[in-house]
């Protein structure tokens, strides 16, 4: 149905031309999901836009045929390209939020694309949006329809990108990352909602992502990407148990799977034996009764209700829920950022909640708790080079940033010594969080608090970081609290876990326990919506 | 600690960023010319600007004098240059002190908003309410006559233009994760904000200020125009333009067009160089 030859795209950058696709050739067959995997940079988004003519400026198509339905499309027009994209080709991005106009009705957004495509007149296309709504199983959808993007959750906005995507029936749907930043309950009530819908329309699909995982779970057949090129094809299954490419192999190894041990997401040459931990018996932090409550227009809203928790030296805690449950708030209470409506945390027998989190900056205990932040791009000033983001903490609490000790830190966080000089846009998402964390190690904390380090890094890199912390674990005897939404992750890397729902904890134990014989049905979903690589998954059903 | 930061990169920066936008390069070079103007006028300028020569009164341009002369003899060329130090003074001070103003009102209600917010962003309201030259003259008429009360009168209306800047640039990173990182590393919420938001705030900023400067020295030319602040025989570009005006009608064009020209050349100049003023000080257009 369509069929790309030889695709070569080309940028014109500062430094010079870039090759972004060197010569990509695809074929997706009638009713058939076509994966597209590959780490950042890899081309696979590239590819996409360039069938659907959106390169950005600077970007241009050198050589390659792209042929749709027969037709050839390699040098479309623009009325000819208007006329497909939406009826016959349509396309998720990866941001919900960003791909909705945050100052229009949901409904209103619907009706453009439909009466831009003629299936549907002014008076009827409030009709057909609800129609679209529904079909994407969006509940209440004639109240939805009057919705603005903003007032809708994250998954609730992909769903009506998706409504949007698919009003005017198309025949093959893009999805560009679909599922990056949602839940992974969310990621697999969506995923499964899309391929319900591909299957029930005849259509055909390219998931475009990184997590090899995830494909498998929803191909037909997959394609790894690298680099501008195509290293391997098979289908999910082949591709799992007998990889060609040895950067397929490392990709599968980098996925977080059931049974993998944390040394096992790295190639093999780099699996060095893991390192002695010593968790201690002596509690570090005590939680005690934490309660959060916001005031809002609509009554109080109770963020954290009545949470309770130990972490010993030298372990580590993760603490697991959907977005919204209260972990991440949690989280900012204990790193005093926010102040608790009540409650106590006690670290090294004081309560720290005695000081108001205003004060604490100043206060000599603000050394002993660190964090490590979501999102490595956010959370590093943009105008301070890596080296004045990793001696900031050093020069306000420590003894001074000497450059031994900056080096030293980078040193340990495998940081080349040039980065050092660059500016956080001037680095690799990998390389942020290696900024991230040498920043929160800096000054020797006991507790670092860690949210979702590797939520927005590729497998390989997320595989480097998590080995890096559990390094740095044995080697510094930090205690770390973990916060994930990906019980995959958590487990590779925690002794206790504690899974939280609507701001209470639902269930807490070993992290090995908790995964394999969830006592709660909520535990058991967050576990069951865990993409898994199919060969693991009839392990699991052989076993 | 600085708050901009010098790296060797910093001036090759600057010449990729000339290189790459030859209106920005034609800006610094029209700049140039004003500052060198401003600096060394008194060592360029032919005559005395204020040495009147009865006989040689209302002369056309000529080699002599190349602006010519005006009603009192004196060599419109030297008055025009001279004129500049004086009126670029007066807008870059004015600009200056309501950029500070300005941040430190916009930085304050932005980053701890609430009745701080509120209270602050009535008062701009209410500044910006009034047709701002006309609110201009009445400082100045209250105040006094003098040059430095045309430049607290032009700070004055300029204030809330940096005020509002600010306040929504701190607004949109109070709760950026650098923010709070720099907060974990023991800042306090006034360093955190000096030294972590406000840098960040800057590169909109310099397309304002930039936009500014023009305004500012109109608004002080047409103040002294209407017979306000700066008074004759100083030279200064509003008031040669309002002296002149009067002989245009018997023919003598060349006493209010040269400082008119003058006067358009340094508002062009400012208003092309904001652009590449934000690209320089913005570390993310750096690869």
């Amino acid at each position: 149905m369509l069929s790309v030859t030889n695709l070569a795209v080309r940028f014109q950058t500062r430094r010079g031309p870039v090759d972004a696709l060197k010569g990509v050739s695809l074929d997706v067959a009638s009713g058939e999901i076509l994966g597209v995997v590959g780490e950042s940079g890899s081309g696979k988004s590239v590819t996409a836009y360039s069938i659907m003519r959106l390169l950005e400026a600077g970007g241009q198509v050198t050589d390659g045929t792209v042929r749709y339905g027969g037709v050839d499309l390699s040098d479309p027009t623009e009325t000819q390209m208007g006329n497909i994209r939406g009826r016959e080709i349509s396309m998720i991005f990866q941001n919900p939020r960003a791909a909705l106009n945050p100052i229009r009705r949901v409904g209103d957004q619907i009706g453009d694309v439909l009466r831009r495509h003629a299936r549907a007149t002014r008076t009827t296309a409030r009709a057909e949006a609800i129609r679209a709504l529904e079909a994407v199983r969006i509940r209440d959808a004639a109240a939805r329809v009057d919705a603005y993007p903003f007032e809708l959750s994250g998954g609730m906005c992909q769903r009506v990108v998706i409504a949007l995507a698919l009003a005017c029936d198309p025949k093959l749907l893009i999805m560009d990352e679909p599922t990056t930043g949602l839940d992974i309950t969310t990621q697999k009530a969506v995923m499964d909602l899309v391929a319900d819908l591909i299957r029930d329309r005849g259509m055909s699909a390219i998931l475009i992502t990184h997590d090899l995982g995830l494909a498998s779970g929803y191909c037909d057949r997959i394609m790894v990407m690298r680099d501008g090129e195509v290293v391997e094809r098979g289908t999910p299954l082949s591709l799992f148990t007998t990889p060609d490419h040895p950067y397929t192999r490392r990709l599968i190894d980098a996925t977080p799977r059931l049974g993998a041990q944390i040394r096992e997401l790295l190639p093999v040459e780099a699996r060095t034996p893991l390192p002695e931990r010593r968790v201690e018996d002596e509690p570090l932090l005590e939680v005690r009764n934490l309660v959060k409550t916001f005031p809002s227009r609509s009554g109080p809203v109770h963020a954290v209700r009545d949470v309770s928790f130990t972490i010993n030296k030298g372990q580590t805690l993760g603490l697991v829920g959907e977005s919204g449950c209260g972990k991440s708030t949690t989280s900012s209470m204990v790193v005093r950022l926010l102040d608790p409506t009540s409650g106590q945390i006690i670290f090294r027998g004081e309560d720290l909640a005695a000081t108001p989190a205003s004060r604490f900056a100043r206060d000599p205990r603000r050394a002993r708790i660190q964090m490590v932040f979501q999102d490595a791009t956010n959370s590093l000033n943009p105008r301070h080079t890596s080296r004045q983001s990793i001696a900031e903490p050093l020069r306000r609490l420590g003894d001074g940033a000497s450059d031994e000790r900056i080096a030293e830190l980078a040193d340990l966080v495998g940081l080349p010594l040039p980065l050092l000089d660059r500016f956080p846009h001037q680095l690799s998402g990998g390389q942020k969080a290696r900024v991230g964390i040498a920043r929160a190690i800096a000054l020797d904390p006991d507790l670092l608090i860690l949210d979702e380090p590797t939520a927005a890094l590729d497998v390989s890199s997320q595989a480097v970081v998590l080995n890096l912390l559990i390094d740095l674990q044995a080697r510094l005897g930090i205690s770390y609290l973990f916060v994930s939404h990906d019980l995959n992750v958590v487990r590779l890397l925690c002794d206790q876990v504690i899974v939280m729902q609507g701001g209470s904890i639902v269930e807490q134990g070993p992290a090995e326990q908790v995964m394999r014989n969830p006592a709660t049905d909520y535990t058991r979903t967050l576990v069951a919506a865990a993409p898994q690589p199919p060969a693991l998954q009839q392990e699991e059903q052989g076993l | 600690m600085s708050v901009t930061t010098a790296s060797p990169g910093t001036f090759s920066h600057i010449g990729y960023v000339l290189r790459g936008n030859p209106v920005t390069l034609l800006s610094f070079v029209m700049f140039a010319i004003l500052i060198i103007a401003a600096v060394l006028g008194p060592l360029l300028v032919p005559y005395d600007p204020l040495a009147s020569e009865a006989a040689n009164a209302l002369q056309p341009p000529s080699w002599e004098h190349w602006f010519g002369t005006d009603n009192l003899g004196r060599d419109v060329f030297s008055r025009v240059v001279i004129a500049t130090r004086l009126d670029l003074m007066i807008s870059i001070s004015a600009v200056t002190l309501s950029l500070m103003a300005g941040s430190i009102l916009g930085a304050a209600a932005g980053y701890w908003g609430g009745w701080l917010d509120a209270v602050l962003n009535r008062v701009m309201d209410t500044i910006m309410a009034f047709p701002l030259f006309v609110l201009a003259m009445g400082i100045v008429a209250a105040l006094g006559n003098t040059v430095e009360n045309i430049v607290y009168a032009t700070a004055v209306i300029n204030t809330p233009f940096y005020a509002r800047l600010v306040r929504a640039e701190v607004n949109i990173r109070r709760e950026a994760g650098f923010v709070h990182a720099a907060k974990l590393a023991g800042n306090s919420d006034i360093r955190v904000l000096a030294m972590h938001i406000f840098p960040n705030a800057l590169p909109p900023m310099m397309v304002q200020m930039s936009l500014n400067l023009g305004w500012a020295i109109l608004n002080a030319a047409g103040l002294s125009f209407i017979g306000l602040g700066v008074r004759p025989p100083t030279a200064e570009w509003g008031i040669m333009v309002a002296e002149g005006a009067n002989f245009i009608v018997s023919g003598e064009w060349w006493l209010a067009v040269f400082p008119g020209l003058a006067l358009m050349f340094a508002v062009f100049t400012f208003n092309l160089m904001g652009d590449g003023l934000r690209d320089i000080v913005d570390p993310r257009q750096r690869t």
